[in-house]
């Protein structure tokens, strides 16, 4: 298959799947079959782009022009690429899980479930390959829309209020505040292609810039940046698939990815080192990083503890797209793919705990550990990868952030990386402790139980085995984060 | 003798000689058979009329041989071409949802009536629409609203004969002021014709009289218009109306009267005359943001889903009147895109609303509770509708959105872009009560539930892949609202 | 000054305007409303005729020798308007007689009062397909 037919089957496949899952749900071992073959032929199409693609001439596949001059287009961008590889790795890997939990948990309305997680990945396949901002607004939106029945599904008044907030700040930030953002850059340039380098030029005033700099990074809701985070913690009301994939990978991911796309492609890596503005926004980046691990240190609640520390890792990515400096972009974009593997394997270990020992908060954990001895040991893996000690995943994108910031002198922002790595290990390493080394707690026990159901181990070592793999070959995603800068 | 040629008038003749039709065949599924057909070929007439108007240019039509500005002339020009789309269109799908919709809401023996009225209110409006003389659109004017009138008041609820009376007052309180500034404009310049009082009046504009008739003109189009605050009449009206009249009125009749402003402020008075010399502009700018805010704050509170619509109706008149108010090409192309776009919004949300009530007899939002698993078809027809009335994309409404908020910041007017978007949030709150009440609550026990009729699932359908097709393939819609603008602001007609 | 007088058609078309629109608005009853509504619109005829008389001018009917015709065009413009303006009135008494039966009043706060019992009964659950028997 060439580049172009890539591209279209690409976000074609999920949407495909959608209707497979629907016209199967009577059968449910078949219907999660088109799910999980649908998932290994995104990947395995993603992973075929990614071999063929030549940096020097991509091609772009236009698909209408609803606006004179702007058009719904798609092209292969090493970001984007490299989003849409870790998104449909990871789309498979957790269909595999959540056949385990949604069935050991007996869930109402997997159809729906799965159905809507297919039309969200190819939202994010959308937005991973989008061309221009046009594009990729509409995705994201979609996104949003597609999301919410996975974030409701539980269908009680909790699931309600929980979808309110979410859709209230995602489509508040993304309508009143990115959308006008975008309108205004039309405005200014006549153009919303993504382009190397920006697409401003020096006749545009500063204010206006850093007016337009704040909307973006604000109107991106998804990325969770303080004071619009609070969509997050809300979101854990959903099954913990639709967590793991969604708020750990695919929907927050989403957010970033923009933030880091509008200020490479849009604005430009130098033209935000000029912008006095940034700085502001590198600010707020590492207050959010720091109040959310702090956050996180006083909620018992697995999953809220896990989400907090998602709102502060994902403003390590923010921080350093505003940082202004390749390193800073390298780093964002690396702890893209890296972050992703850590939290999904976290947060598939606290779904494990929750399917399997029926408890929910940390304080219940003691002594776990010699009972589901492979769960806990992925997310001791996990966990250090989030702390960015080797040999995990995450060191190697807190090494680059880390350069940013000292490159550009930003000491606020290596203040927060270093403080929050304490916090991460002040938040995560009692969990392991308490699981491994105290005594078990009769008052929490819920009866005897073994480890987790098989697809949910399996998915679980497959996803640690990622992260500590990645650290050592980190060859593909280096080259892809290294090639959007350069290119 | 050639159909071609006669087709301005014939899209205004075949509906309005369907009308005594329809009393002499007296029996319901005839007459109703009668107004689907003759609606059909109005608007394969419409068809012609824009393939024709952008092929040749626009068409001048001399009523009865005489020639203008003496005698009556008819002129389909793009704008005009295009809004007969959309008022036909809207006529032969709301006919089909009619079927079944009818015989439930009106008494047998009034049907034919109900079915005449109808016909004489779509004569009227296409009327307005195709005529080229000032007078005339008076004339066409009252005869759909005097229907319109009869429509209104056939509703089931008692409340309806209420909301009739008032429109009347209210629509004839309008039409009258529109009379007398037709009058002092006749005054001045001694003709109706359109073109010639576009011809004549630069030179007598400066006077007392042309500026009151100028005022009178505006309120009266306003009055039919629903602008802020000259729109108490339509929340009642569009509730209590049977629900075959409510999704018609709402597609069509508002729209009719944008057009109507837009003509008289853009063709027979000029650009630079209406925004520029007089203070047109600040005054619909001001009035449209007023009527989208407050309108949209008092949807929020509505229980019952009609009224809740209706109020949004005003809304988004009030981004129309916006988009007009800002003054320039982009904002009058954006309102003339969403004269279209929102008849297909409100089109599908009302049919799909009388699918509900002709199922559960009732649209107050606590009987919506658990519709989404009973009436599945229907209610994502009301999400999609609604979706394109926040503005997301990829449907028609965020195409709308885009060119509003693009007119506000090119003027330089980014508070009014901001509050256009808190609009679209408030309409998130409106949309989401109903949305949440459908999928989340729990169904009547004691009610039978059953999805609705394919006569009103097809044309709801219809009209939901309209809202997503022009949201993604613009060419006509945009196409035909760009040349319109460049033709009303720039060529003159 | 001494134009005036000479503009006293305006003066009455004003004032019947004014009176026309007073009733409508300040009278309860409908039947007034209506006689308002239509004193209303009167005031425009008398508008328009007395605009279609030229000074001098006789009335519009060829003859020989006359040069100045009074405009005709006003007044058949009015004949239209006259017929619209029955029409409108006799729509307007016909929902007059309809709100009577069902309200068996036609003060405008009387029904506003019925209406308000209506709106709150109606907030309690409908339990049949469109029970109400009006008309």
């Amino acid at each position: 298959m060439n580049e172009l037919q890539l591209l279209t089957w690409i976000p074609l496949v999920p949407l495909l799947a959608t209707i497979g899952i629907v016209a199967t749900g009577k059968s449910p071992n078949i219907r999660e079959a088109v799910s999980i073959t649908a998932g290994l032929i995104l990947f395995w199409m993603v992973a075929s782009l990614a071999s063929i693609v030549s940096w020097d001439n991509t091609a772009t596949l236009v698909l209408a022009e609803p606006l004179p001059g702007l058009s719904l287009a798609f092209n292969l961008e090493p970001l984007g690429l490299l989003f849409a590889l870790v998104a449909s790795f990871l789309w498979p890997v957790t269909t595999l899980y959540a056949i385990g939990y949604m069935r050991a948990h007996h869930e109402i309305n997997q159809t729906r479930f799965y159905a809507a997680f297919s039309v969200s990945i190819a939202a994010v396949m959308g937005i991973a390959l989008s061309a221009n901002m046009l594009t990729l607004f509409i995705f994201y939106e979609i996104l949003t829309l597609s999301t919410y029945p996975l974030v409701t599904h539980a269908g009680n008044d909790k699931a309600r209020r929980a979808g309110r907030v979410y859709l209230g700040l995602l489509m508040g930030t993304s309508v009143g505040l990115l959308l006008l953002a975008m309108i205004w850059t039309w405005h200014l340039t006549g153009t919303l292609t993504f382009t190397n380098g920006g697409v401003f030029d020096h006749t545009i005033s500063p204010v206006i810039l850093s007016v337009l700099l704040i909307l973006y990074v604000f109107g991106t809701g998804k990325a969770a940046l303080m004071p619009f985070h609070r969509w997050l913690p809300a979101a854990m009301v959903a099954p913990t698939p639709v967590s793991a994939l969604l708020h750990a990978v695919a929907v927050v991911k989403a957010g970033v990815f923009t933030i880091l796309k509008v200020s490479v492609y849009i604005f430009g890596v130098d033209t935000i080192a000029e912008l006095a503005v940034s700085d502001m926004l590198v600010m707020i980046a590492a207050l959010t990083i720091v109040l959310a691990s702090a956050i996180a240190l006083y909620k018992d609640n697995f999953k809220a503890r896990l989400a907090y520390s998602t709102v502060s890792q994902l403003s390590y990515i923010t921080m350093g797209a505003m940082l202004g400096i390749a390193a800073g972009a390298i780093g964002s974009g690396l702890h893209i793919a890296m972050h992703a593997f850590g939290k999904i394997t976290l947060f598939f270990c606290a779904g494990a705990v929750l399917v399997t020992a029926h408890k929910s908060n940390i304080s219940e954990l003691n002594g776990i550990g010699r009972r589901m001895p492979w769960t806990m040991g992925a997310f001791a893996i996990g966990a250090v990868s989030m702390i960015g000690a080797p040999p995990f995943a995450g060191f190697i994108s807190k090494w680059y952030l880390l350069s940013g910031a000292f490159q550009t002198e930003q000491w606020i922002a290596i203040g927060a990386i270093v403080i929050s790595t304490l916090l991460n290990a002040a938040y995560f390493m009692p969990i392991i402790y308490a699981a491994f080394f105290k005594e078990e707690d009769p008052q929490h026990s819920h009866g005897e139980h073994g480890e987790a159901p098989l697809p949910i181990l399996l998915a679980l070592l497959v996803t640690a085995s990622a992260t500590w793999l990645i650290f050592f070959f980190p060859g593909v995603p280096l080259a892809l984060v290294e090639q959007m800068v350069n290119g | 003798m050639n159909v071609t040629e006669h087709l301005p008038i014939l899209v205004v003749i075949i509906p309005l000689m369907t009308a005594p039709l329809c009393v002499l065949l007296g029996q319901p599924r005839l007459v109703w058979f009668a107004a689907l057909v003759s609606s059909w070929l109005s608007f394969a007439a419409a068809i012609l009329l824009v393939m024709q108007v952008t092929a040749e240019g626009p068409i001048s039509y001399w009523l009865g041989g005489w020639e203008p500005p003496w005698g009556i002339e008819y002129r389909i020009d793009i704008l005009a071409a295009y809004v007969l789309l959309i008022v036909s269109a809207m006529a032969s799908l709301v006919l089909v949802f009619a079927r079944k919709s009818v015989p439930r809401e009106i008494d047998e023996h009034r049907i034919a009536y109900f079915y005449t009225a109808f016909m004489l209110a779509f004569a009227g409006l296409v009327g307005i629409v195709a005529t080229g003389d000032a007078f005339n659109v008076f004339v066409f004017l009252e005869i759909s609203s005097l229907a319109t009138y009869a429509l209104i008041s056939m509703g089931k609820d008692r409340r309806a004969l209420n909301a009739s009376f008032t429109y009347l007052i209210m629509g004839t309180i309008g039409a009258t002021f529109i009379l007398i500034g037709i009058g002092s404009l006749y005054m001045m310049t001694g003709t109706l014709n359109m073109l010639d009082l576009a011809a004549r009046l630069p030179e007598v504009s400066d006077t007392r009289t042309v500026r009151a008739g100028f005022a009178f003109l505006t309120v009266g189009i306003g009055l039919k218009l629903a602008l802020f605050p000259l729109h108490l009449w339509l929340p009642n009206a569009y509730a209590y109306a049977p629900s075959m009249v409510t999704a018609f009125l709402a597609a069509t009749a508002t729209k009719v009267a944008v057009y109507l402003l837009l003509r008289t402020i853009l063709v027979i008075f000029g650009i630079d005359f209406s925004l520029g010399l007089m203070p047109l502009d600040n005054l619909l700018l001001m009035l449209g943001l007023i009527g989208v805010l407050s309108a949209s704050l008092v949807a929020v509170y509505q229980r019952d889903i009609k009224r809740l619509f209706a109020y949004s109706s005003v809304a988004q008149i009030g981004y129309m009147v916006l988009g007009i108010g800002v003054a320039n090409t982009t904002g009058i192309t954006a309102a003339i895109l969403h004269l279209f776009n929102h008849a297909l919004m409100k089109g599908a949300l009302f049919i799909a609303l009388g699918a509900v009530a002709y199922r559960i007899g009732s649209t107050r939002l606590e009987d919506f509770a658990g519709l989404g698993r009973k009436m599945p078809w229907t209610m994502a027809g009301i999400v999609a509708g609604g979706l394109s009335l926040i503005g997301i994309p990829p449907t028609a409404g965020f195409i709308s959105k885009w060119y509003l908020v693009l007119s506000t910041l090119e003027q330089d007017l980014w508070p009014v872009a901001l509050l256009v978007l808190l609009g679209s949030m408030l309409a998130v709150i409106y949309v989401w009560k109903l949305v949440e009440a459908a999928y989340f609550g729990k169904p009547d026990e004691y009610r039978h539930y059953q999805e609705a009729p394919i006569s009103m699932l097809a044309p709801l359908w219809i009209l939901v892949i309209a809202n997503f097709y022009f949201g993604i393939h613009t060419g006509l819609t945009v196409g035909l609202a760009t040349q319109a603008t460049s033709a009303l602001t720039g060529g003159g007609g | 000054m001494m134009e005036i007088p000479g503009l006293f058609n305006y003066w009455v078309v004003v004032f019947l305007m004014m009176a026309g629109f007073y009733v409508v608005i300040s009278r309860g009853n409908l039947v007034k409303k209506l006689v308002g509504l239509a004193l209303f619109q009167t005031s425009v005829f008398i508008f328009y005729i007395s605009m279609g008389k030229i000074s001098d001018g006789a009335a519009p009917i060829l003859v020989e020798g006359v040069t100045t015709y009074s405009n005709p065009l006003p007044h058949v413009l009015i004949l239209t308007a006259i017929v619209v303006g029955v029409a409108t009135t006799a729509v307007g008494l016909a929902l007059v007689i309809r709100i009577y039966e069902a309200y068996g009043t036609v003060e405008e706060d009387e029904i506003n009062e019925q209406d308000l019992i209506d709106d709150s009964a109606a907030d309690e659950p409908v339990s049949s397909l469109g029970g109400e028997k009006d008309k």
